[in-house]
């Protein structure tokens, strides 16, 4: 029950922004369904997968993809996103909680300035 | 080409905070996508989604090795965000975008603070 209502937070706000929704995942699997760190970051990958999918099949059929571009920054990040993975191995809970923490706080404040 | 440069360098650096943080990195793609690469905003937030798809798929496959993805879980919150999508879409042609920005900025400063207060933890030792 609380999945379902972490998955229809996370949907709202990724129409609202286009984004995949793990900023809005990570934190309420966290803080709602008490998953520890690592396992709510890696749940939250996949799901937003899956978000990501349906939202670009929905978008594709209006003509509004752009693969070039999408290519572009998509590759480098697949690349990166492996690395970041195994760092996440190596860092504290804590450690992670906190600077996930920044990282919600510096995108509030650029949104709100 | 020092655009297709940098944009794949900030692709790369969205990467590797989606990876270390599981979300997608849209949040960054978006941005580089219009200011950096001059899509649209509304190509730029189709495309970003595209994006996603290969870096939320390489995590998932590195973290699933670490043994941390529950995917059950993950099945289901994905399936009732694609039904919250639509409300979204609904709420999004409602209000003006401006002030959506702002109470998307103050949630995720109330939520930023809550983490960090529960990391907070007590001295090993009584005073």
């Amino acid at each position: 029950m609380r999945l379902i209502l972490i998955g229809l937070v996370a949907g709202f706000f990724s129409a609202l922004f286009g984004v995949g929704g793990g900023i809005v995942v990570v934190p309420l699997l966290i803080l709602v369904a008490r998953y520890s760190e690592r396992p709510a970051m890696a749940t939250s990958l996949a799901a937003v997968g899956l978000i990501s999918l349906v939202g670009a099949i929905s978008y594709g059929f209006h003509g509004e993809l752009k693969p070039g571009a999408a290519a572009v920054v998509g590759i480098p990040a697949a690349l990166g996103a492996v690395f970041g993975s195994s760092l996440q191995q190596r860092l504290a809970n804590r450690t992670l909680s906190l600077a996930f923490a920044a990282l919600l706080a510096g995108i509030a404040v650029w949104l709100l300035v | 080409m020092w655009a297709l440069l940098a944009a794949g360098a900030l692709g790369l650096v969205a990467g590797v905070l989606a990876g270390l943080f599981g979300v997608g990195g849209g949040i960054l793609f978006v941005p580089t996508l219009t200011l950096v690469l001059g899509l649209t905003q509304l190509h730029a937030e189709a495309s970003s989604l595209l994006a996603i798809l290969p870096t939320a798929a390489a995590g998932a496959w590195r973290q699933r090795t670490y043994g941390n993805v529950r995917w059950r879980p993950a099945l289901v919150v994905g399936v009732a965000a694609i039904v919250g999508v639509e409300a979204g879409v609904q709420i999004a042609e409602a209000l003006p975008e401006h002030v959506l920005r702002r109470l998307f900025g103050l949630l995720l400063l109330a939520v930023a603070a809550q983490l960090a207060w529960r990391s907070r933890r007590k001295p090993p030792y009584a005073s």
